[in-house]
């Protein structure tokens, strides 16, 4: 089993963070991962986009040619990598911000709201992404958020699992 | 589940505080930042624990100092050496040419330290992408006059920790400086990894100036000599030196190469790529194996020469430059198979796909 996430946006919406967070669940449930950001002049309103591998065997190429996956929260990320994304790979798209449905037949195409659902959309994103995929288990991804935010940031646990939760529910609600 | 996660920026600070490190001099740099980021914060987060009374968590870690420029650093490095201090300065590739009259100083007066390139694209300013456009650098001088840098070439997180363990026991042992050479994704790129257990050597420094406890004299270190005597002493001394190093650290990874009639061969992120491209290949039932040098410096030409004398007629040599480290490839096969060069420079990593396409054009 590998598999491949491209995650994209806007620099400050959490897309790095979004990664690191899913590559270091897979890291806690045993897979071999890597993540790479795309690094450099990116910043809080230029674009951003980070690579997330996990799978049972080593490694190789920590660059993605063609995700398994593809999360993105702005137009232009749409553009650069839907043409990219695998057949039957899944794409994860925040409807609110996208407003141009993605033009692809052979995909499976998840629209969320993320930023509209929670001011923290990466993370609502994140319930989406669990609840589809179903490979990481959202125990663990609460498990390393109550390891990062501890002393005052503590605070901080209820309204991210908050945020995944709202995720989670959305794509429930859209299955029925 | 005793996996830990994170950048190869910051294994290599893991790495060469449990190596006993004592003194870090930079200036920072994409994409080799978070090096002096990460010390910078362990610095002065053990500061804080000895102001509340408590223990520090790298007693040896003493001087952390981000210096003016990359010259103000590899001499402070320089100084920190002579005084038998384990030392460290990490840059990326433009920092590292401005470091190099430093570097051939350090290496004419033998101290040893680490420095650590993250490369990314050149020349000049060029880009801040990953590429291996300082291997020439690195392996073949880069300072003037005759020197040679132990040179390591990790291609995981895990080894950037591991060979910057590595890196100095080599160093203190033959008194050479020696690089860290990795490009700008290992840098970047956070990675499961097991702390490798290196077992950290110590020796004894006696040549160390200031010393003077140890024996009452007055130890001084120089390497300038008007007359050429002396120099024929010392440049000797040197050569041997480096002799005994080509013979006895030379380390390199083969894959599949048994019966392999075609080998891949490539340092650094290339190599995991290949490695990939390599199991792609064999499922098609090509023979085709992976020689990956550790030691760029000194380089292991002999496996070339041995799996090319009758088993392997052709080579597919990949790396981020125009073609570097395939004249090294040369030199070890010395015309027994045919050597192909796939560059991919710019910034770009090769994909397994891209690599094994380069494998069939070979079959």
């Amino acid at each position: 089993m590998k598999t491949e996430i491209i995650i994209s946006g806007f620099g400050g919406q959490g897309v790095l963070f979004l990664g690191d967070l899913i590559a270091y669940a897979a890291v806690k449930e045993g897979y071999y991962v890597t993540w790479v950001p795309s690094y450099g002049p990116e910043s809080r309103g230029g674009t951003c986009n980070c690579q997330v591998i996990y799978s049972d065997k080593q490694i190789g190429s920590p660059a993605i040619a063609h995700p398994d996956i593809l999360i993105v929260f702005n137009q232009p990320s749409l553009y650069k990598f839907l043409p990219r994304l695998k057949t039957n790979g899944f794409l994860f798209y925040d409807s609110f911000l996208i407003k141009e449905p993605p033009a692809r037949e052979d995909i499976k195409i998840v629209g969320v709201p993320a930023f509209q659902l929670s001011k923290m959309g990466n993370m609502a994103m994140l319930g989406a992404f669990l609840a589809v995929v179903d490979q990481i288990k959202s125990e663990t991804i609460f498990q390393i958020l109550e390891e990062k935010l501890k002393g005052d940031k503590t605070k901080f646990i209820p309204i991210n699992k908050e945020a995944i939760a709202t995720g989670m529910d959305f794509v429930k609600s859209q299955e029925r | 589940m005793s996996k830990l996660y994170m950048k190869g920026n910051e294994a290599i600070v893991e790495g060469a505080l449990r190596a006993g490190l004592e003194g870090f001099f930079s200036y920072p740099i994409t994409p080799a930042s978070e090096i002096i980021e990460t010390f910078a914060s362990k610095y002065f987060a053990d500061r804080e624990r000895e102001k509340r009374g408590e223990k520090p968590l790298y007693p040896k870690f003493r001087v952390f100092m981000q210096m003016e420029s990359e010259l103000a650093s590899i001499n402070a490095v320089m100084g920190g050496a002579s005084i038998g201090c384990r030392v460290m300065t990490a840059s990326s590739s433009p920092g590292i040419s401005l470091k190099q009259e430093g570097i051939s100083y350090i290496a004419a007066c033998e101290l040893p330290c680490v420095i650590v390139n993250i490369m990314r694209g050149g020349p000049g300013l060029g880009s801040i992408q990953p590429e291996q456009g300082d291997y020439f650098q690195a392996v073949k001088g880069g300072g003037h006059g005759d020197y040679r840098l132990i040179v390591l070439a990790p291609n995981s997180v895990q080894e950037m920790a591991e060979h910057t363990m590595l890196l100095f026991n080599l160093t203190n042992k033959y008194r050479n400086p020696g690089m860290l050479l990795a490009d700008g994704y290992l840098g970047q790129m956070k990675e499961s990894l097991e702390f490798p257990e290196v077992p950290i050597e110590e020796y004894e420094k006696p040549w160390a100036a200031g010393n003077m406890e140890l024996d009452g004299e007055q130890h001084t270190i120089e390497f300038l000599f008007l007359t050429p005597e002396p120099m024929v002493e010392a440049k000797k001394r040197l050569l041997e030196k480096y002799k005994t190093i080509e013979a006895n650290e030379v380390r390199y990874e083969t894959y599949k190469v048994d019966d392999a009639k075609i080998i891949v061969t490539a340092f650094g992120t290339p190599s995991r790529v290949a490695k990939a491209a390599v199991d792609l290949a064999r499922e098609k039932g090509i023979k085709v194996g992976l020689v990956r040098p550790i030691t760029l410096w000194p380089f292991p030409y002999k496996i070339y020469t041995n799996l090319t004398s009758n088993q392997v007629d052709r080579v597919l040599v990949v790396e981020l430059s125009f073609g570097q480290f395939v004249e090294d490839v040369r030199l070890g096969v010395e015309g027994r198979a045919e050597v192909r060069l796939f560059p991919k420079f710019g910034g770009i990593v090769p994909t397994e796909e891209e690599v094994l396409e380069k494998i069939m054009e070979l079959v």
